[in-house]
């Protein structure tokens, strides 16, 4: 849901071809994930089915493409209303950490190691990620910020059933 | 090149222990981080590494040398002359101006006071401290405060610094600039830092990072992790 809206607010920003509107989505929200250009076009394809942008003109722009995008009023309400919006807090309560440690814990396989190693996995991705935020600019460093507290909050979790494994295995094995 | 190592290293506190056979080494360079709960013993090998305690059995060794054995002398020195410290609350003397407080260690040393304030001085614009080496502990902020702090451990050129919960009474965004100071001082040093903390995200701006728990040391080379 999130690349059709960004791209609409995007489009909000200024009218743009599908090919510069790809380059400042990679360049603002890729940070290694680029869109492809088939993922661009098929959603300013289905924007303007539903009437959320129109075409304005067809002529050059950076790319290869002809087509110049604009956002509609409905578009513009649209991306109004997504950025006012909290999203929804998800407690993640069924992660695959959570099945990982329940799951050893029932076959009496050591589960205190895989949380060891879970731990210095996620250390690494934050160090990873600090680097980033240390070498790159404010945006990354946002993003990396983003990141590094998610992994945090995970390892807050590691920890805290670390010191609940046994408790916990004798619930899952009874 | 391994420049300090703890080998079985136990140590009680009366009848409670806190290290139970704890194992550690550190590279030359290295930036390690130890982490762990509160209570693990992380806190006491830090102490045990750096020569202020001394274990109950186990050998510590440091640059080539058995440390555990020296006599309260002979640890002192080591102190001085090897180690900077950085710790988390009321490590600035109160009565002393910031340049005072840095240049501390090298007046210990034997540096004459001319020498140490001139080396002392020449930290402050390195860690964005100019126009501070006047001022009391009482007018620096925390992070200022902390960043003089980290001055005064690293103006002896040690080979480790040690630094236990270094940004424990800072923000978070102060803490990681200090974190950030810390690191990149002691590699343009060459200064290994061995860092005790309970936050991962100061842990992770270390090289490697082990885990106390139960007294003893818990570490997993990356080698043998595989995400799935």
């Amino acid at each position: 849901m999130t690349v059709p809206l960004t791209l609409l607010g995007l489009l909000e920003r200024e009218p743009s071809h599908g090919y510069d509107l790809k380059r400042d989505y990679d360049a603002f929200f890729g940070r290694g994930k680029p869109l492809s250009f088939g993922q661009v076009y098929s959603t300013l394809s289905r924007l303007t089915r539903d009437g959320k942008v129109v075409v304005s003109e067809v002529g050059p722009g950076e790319g290869p493409d002809r087509k110049r995008y604009v956002i509609t009023d409905t578009g513009a309400t649209e991306v109004s209303t997504w950025l006012t919006q909290p999203v929804e807090p998800e407690p993640h309560l069924q992660t695959t950490l959570f099945a990982k440690v329940t799951l050893s814990l029932m076959l009496g396989r050591p589960a205190e190691e895989y949380l060891d190693r879970q731990r210095t996995a996620h250390l690494q991705r934050m160090r990873e990620l600090t680097e980033l935020k240390r070498s790159g600019e404010l945006v990354d460093a946002l993003l990396a910020d983003h990141g590094l507290f998610h992994l945090e909050a995970d390892l807050r979790w590691i920890e805290l059933t670390a010191s609940r494994l046994d408790a916990l295995a004798r619930e899952v094995t009874k | 090149m391994s420049l300090l190592s703890a080998r079985g290293v136990t140590l009680s506190f009366g009848t409670t222990p806190a290290l139970r056979g704890a194992d550690l080494t550190v590279a030359a360079g290295e930036i390690l981080a130890i982490m762990g709960p509160s209570g693990s013993g992380k806190s006491t090998l830090l102490h045990c590494l750096a020569g202020i305690l001394v274990p109950d059995e186990g050998e510590i060794h440091c640059d080539g040398q058995r440390i555990d054995t020296l006599g309260e002398n002979g640890r002192s020195e080591l102190r001085r002359e090897k180690f900077g410290f950085v710790f988390q609350f009321g490590q600035l003397v109160p009565e002393l101006t910031a340049e005072e407080n840095v240049a501390l260690p090298l007046l210990l040393n034997g540096v004459k006071r001319a020498e140490a304030v001139r080396q002392a001085r020449a930290w402050f614009p390195r860690l964005g401290l100019d126009g501070l080496g006047h001022r009391r502990s009482g007018e620096l902020s925390g992070g200022q405060a902390q960043r003089v702090a980290l001055a005064r451990g690293m103006v002896a050129r040690p080979r480790v610094l040690f630094a236990d919960e270094p940004t424990g009474s800072l923000d978070s965004l102060t803490g990681e600039q200090v974190m950030g100071l810390m690191v990149d001082t002691a590699r343009e040093e060459g200064t290994t830092v061995v860092v005790v903390t309970h936050e991962p995200r100061v842990a992770a701006y270390a090289d490697r990072e082990v885990t106390v728990r139960d007294g003893k040391v818990h570490g997993v080379s990356m080698e043998t992790v595989g995400a799935s």
